[in-house]
């Protein structure tokens, strides 16, 4: 609980900063603020305070704790790529950074909450957040597009979820999740709460934007600015992941066969469509995009373990995330004089820029499954769990699109590496390759201690 | 001193000479690889006096992945082979001008430690994640460095990288699967383990296709020979010298015991898939205009031949295709050398550029004549004692493989002094060739003083190899 206060705080002292004009301190003390709370949460983690707050509607606990922190720990990521990001719209930072704040007490509020009104209130928060910062660049008319199509989506999503929520609620007479998860062990159970469960899946299916629900994220992803794009791949995403276990778990959804059928169907979809279509993307935040609906993909298998598979998911949205992170602060460096993101403009970035391109070559292997690095071993705890639900059907088709997927990941560590520089890249961001080198350390250690991240949750 | 010094020291090794700079790394590389063999000889010691080197450490508790490292005869066989060529590989770059070399011979150095680590694990995830790494080096070995069109090579290159992943991920589903069974990784769990027919007719397969491509066996051979002419010499050498016998060192470590009911009942469709290889590979190789083209296709030709062998299931079987592995490496990494030697002086690799050679270089030419000599076979080298126990081996199961087999010898000594009489005899080129250098000359003595030596006297290796193999042979025929 004290987390969700301490962030909300931090967004408005930062709105206060803009009115006393300590723009420059900003950043610096954002982050700081932002990793005294992560100490907080990781505190609580390893004290196992666990309670719940506010007659049920926030419930704190391990899950909760050691989500919000894999949180904490991208918005600092992403508030400190701000600084150089938004170096030309100094005047509003302030609004900038507040936004993703906020966005960052939505995401703990959909991890912690104990009532499905605060569920929706997390959702709405982190989903605004993102409309605003998608729409950003209102100067240009395909941020305004990203912006304008992802609210016209998103708000249709959350209609779709509100009403599965009210059929819940017309089911069970109740918002309060542990209720609920009593009520649905009985033997007679209303067809509304089945509905309604379906119903709230597809809303969160298009919120992580899985197969057949996925049409606004490349779009989205391509006009949005880059760093936006960066924040919805990485942090919205795990966030609508986690959230969605972790709601599946409450309310007993697995009880139902069909439901697991469901998954399954929507898991592969998603995977195979992910992957066929980034093999055809010249646009890199478009390959991205496409490749997070097949990561997408991938992590809805935890769906099928559900109370087990927490520890599997945390370990794979860390190892997702942070190889994204790391990703985009090449992408942001790259091409931060192109108005386009092109494959071009990463040709012969090996030559001009070894470290940043040994970086990329190093998130795209660990997106792609290649051991050492923690996407390895995410594939691996996923797939060990989804053989011992029984789904070896299931394996065998995620690793026929982890071979896919190395045609396109290697597509950019091709032209990285075999073709000669067309541009000259001057000006080293510091912030840029520390972010850089700092998330694919990460990823590296993860790989190397995975038990670290997930021995967490059982 | 246990088994992981070697990992370590090669891995430091790798990290040292990226950090030497470009000046220093081939000195830096080549001291390290000299240390990696002096620790596997130590290694060697200290296994023949009994001393336990095995590792075991928990490493990851949920899915429960050990590190744990085992030597016995066969392992240490194929360190030796390691650890013995690396630090050859390194010093025959040296006549060779690399641009950001640092990055060139670390790879080289990343590539030995990862081999060595698939050599040595005895945990399936473990080995499969040194199996996977040392994919990544030779890739942009043979991307960067490589030789001929860019775009050529790149599509090369990128093709064999997917083929080699391709078959690695099924043989990943197969250890989660087995996992799932057995409830750990460790090797001796999974030799232990009961499973149905139809459970080990798949995962026999699921490990073939891994192997098949590595190795390469027909029909998954296609990305071979582009790759081996594209990538440069010191990543050919490293492909066909130790990293294909990765495939086969697997075939005889996890493969037959662990799908054992396969690999007894469909013994003769593998060996016959291996003799077609052989077949192909010797008559493709025939028609071949380019050197390193034509070395490939022989050296598939040998490879299936080895292939054959692990897969007769016999101990004369296993040891000649053990004893074949290391005699062709040392013999392939010797020819492609010869190769880049000719290259060096006359910048192309097309035979019919060639001839002449002889009259101006009669050093460099009695030690090519040795080596092609060495590569069909010739009794008193070390491949022949290899190629004539495998040979053996198959008369045992069905006199027509071993006549079949035996084509590669006589097919082979056609091609072979075929191409040694195009290449080097003839009238007097009309280009200058300079006999080999010294450091050349050190390669070249080095690895035929290798073949002879043991085509004499290879009891030391045959007495190394047996005991590990037989205890192989017990799990595959052992009854339950």
């Amino acid at each position: 609980m004290s987390t969700l206060i301490a962030i909300t705080a931090l967004g408005v002292v930062c709105l206060l900063f803009e009115i006393l004009n300590w723009r420059k301190a900003m950043i610096p003390f954002t982050i700081l603020g932002l990793l005294g709370t992560l100490g907080m949460t990781v505190c609580e983690l390893v004290d196992e305070n666990i309670g719940s707050f506010y007659n049920n509607m926030v419930v704190v606990d391990a899950f909760s704790q050691s989500f919000s922190s894999l949180f904490i720990v991208l918005t600092i990521f992403l508030i400190a790529m701000s600084h150089n990001f938004y170096q030309h719209h100094q005047a509003k930072i302030s609004d900038y950074i507040a936004i993703k704040i906020f966005l960052l007490a939505g995401a703990v509020a959909m991890v912690s909450f104990g009532n499905l009104a605060m569920f929706f209130l997390g959702i709405e928060i982190l989903s605004i957040s993102l409309y605003i910062l998608a729409a950003s660049n209102r100067l240009n008319v395909r941020s305004n597009e990203a912006g304008m199509k992802y609210f016209l989506m998103g708000s249709f999503a959350s209609g779709i979820l509100l009403f599965g929520i009210c059929l819940i609620y017309g089911g069970m007479g109740t918002f309060d999740v542990a209720e609920i998860a009593e009520l649905s062990h009985s033997a007679e159970l209303p067809i509304w709460f089945p509905i309604g469960i379906i119903l709230v899946t597809i809303g969160m299916f298009f919120k992580i934007a899985a197969v057949p629900f996925h049409f606004w994220a490349p779009d989205v992803y391509e006009g949005s600015p880059a760093l936006t794009t960066a924040t919805m791949s990485t942090l919205a995403k795990v966030t609508a992941m986690a959230t969605l276990y972790k709601l599946l778990c409450a309310m007993n959804a697995d009880v139902n066969h069909a439901f697991q059928i469901t998954v399954v169907v929507v898991s592969i979809a998603s995977m195979t469509v992910g992957n066929l279509m980034a093999l055809r993307q010249a646009n890199v935040k478009r390959m991205l995009a496409f490749s997070g609906i097949s990561h997408a993909g991938f992590m809805l298998m935890a769906l099928l373990n559900l109370n087990h598979a927490g520890g599997a998911l945390l370990y794979y949205a860390a190892a997702y995330a942070l190889a994204g992170i790391a990703a985009f602060a090449v992408i942001l460096y790259v091409c931060k004089d192109n108005d386009n993101e092109d494959v071009t403009n990463f040709h012969g970035l090996g030559k001009t820029n070894p470290l940043l391109a040994a970086i990329l070559t190093g998130a795209l292997l660990s997106m792609a499954g290649i051991p050492v690095f923690s996407g390895f071993f995410a594939k691996l705890a996923l797939f060990s769990l989804t053989i011992k639900s029984g789904y070896l059907f299931l394996v065998i088709v995620a690793v026929i699109n982890s071979i896919i997927s190395v045609g396109y990941y290697f597509k950019l560590i091709l032209a990285m590496y075999t073709k000669e520089p067309n541009q000259q890249r001057n000006g080293t961001s510091m912030v840029y390759y520390g972010v850089a080198f700092a998330s694919i350390t990460l990823t590296i250690l993860l790989g190397l201690f995975p038990s670290l991240v997930m021995d967490l949750l059982g | 001193m246990d088994a992981s010094t070697l990992l370590i020291v090669l891995l430091i090794g790798s990290l040292a000479t990226y950090f030497s700079g470009d000046k220093f790394a081939g000195k830096v590389a080549l001291l390290f690889s000299v240390a990696a063999l002096a620790v596997s000889v130590l290694l060697l010691n200290a296994f023949n006096a009994g001393q336990n080197v095995d590792v075991l450490c928990a490493w990851i508790s949920q899915p429960k992945i050990a590190f744990a490292l085992k030597v016995d005869g066969l392992s240490l066989a194929m360190l030796l082979l390691t650890t013995a060529l690396t630090p050859l590989i390194v010093f025959s770059a040296f006549g060779n001008d690399h641009k950001n070399a640092k990055a060139f011979y670390a790879l080289i150095l990343f590539m030995a430690f990862a081999m060595a680590g698939t050599f040595l694990a005895a945990d399936g995830l473990l080995y499969y994640i040194f199996w996977e790494l040392a994919l990544i080096p030779i890739y942009f070995i043979a991307l960067i460095w490589g030789n001929g069109d860019a775009d050529e090579r790149r599509k090369a290159v990128v093709k064999f990288f997917i083929y080699t992943f391709a078959g690695s991920l099924f043989m990943l589903t197969a250890f989660i699967y087995m996992y799932q069974r057995a409830g750990s990784f460790l090797i001796d769990d999974l030799y232990n383990m009961r499973l149905t027919i139809k459970e080990q007719f798949w995962i026999f397969l699921a490990f073939f296709l891994a192997y098949a491509i590595k190795i390469p066996i027909i029909p998954f051979h296609t990305w071979q020979a582009k790759v081996y002419q594209k990538a440069p010499t010191v990543g050919t050498m490293l492909l066909s010298g130790i990293m294909l016998k990765m495939g086969l060192y697997s075939v005889i470590r996890w493969q037959l015991p662990i799908g054992r009911w396969a690999a007894i009942n469909f013994m003769h469709i593998f060996i016959g898939l291996s003799i077609a290889g052989v077949i192909y590979g010797s008559i493709v190789a025939l028609r071949q205009k380019d050197l390193k083209k034509l070395l490939a296709y022989s050296s598939l030709a040998h490879v299936g031949l080895i292939a054959a062998g692990a897969y007769t299931l016999t101990l004369d079987g296993l040891k000649g295709a053990v004893l074949q592995m290391i005699a062709h490496g040392f013999v392939v990494v010797g020819l492609f050398f010869v190769a880049e030697i000719i290259y060096r002086r006359y910048e192309t690799r097309t035979i019919a550029d060639m001839g002449g050679i002889r009259i101006q270089s009669p050093k460099f030419t009695s030690m090519f004549m040795i080596l092609v000599l060495a590569s069909v076979a010739l009794p008193s080298t070390f491949n022949f004692i290899g190629e004539f126990t495998v040979l053996y081996s198959l008369s045992r199961i069905d006199m027509w493989f071993a006549i079949l087999g035996g084509t590669t010898i006589i097919l082979g000594a056609y091609y072979m002094l075929r191409m040694f009489q195009q290449v080097m005899l003839g009238q007097q080129n009309a280009r200058l060739f300079q006999d080999v250098t010294f450091n050349e000359g050190v390669v070249l003595v080095l690895i035929i003083a290798v073949l002879f030596f043991f085509g004499i006297y290879p009891k030391p290796i045959t007495d190394l190899i047996t005991p590990s193999l037989q205890n192989i042979l017990t799990f595959v025929y052992r009854t339950n």
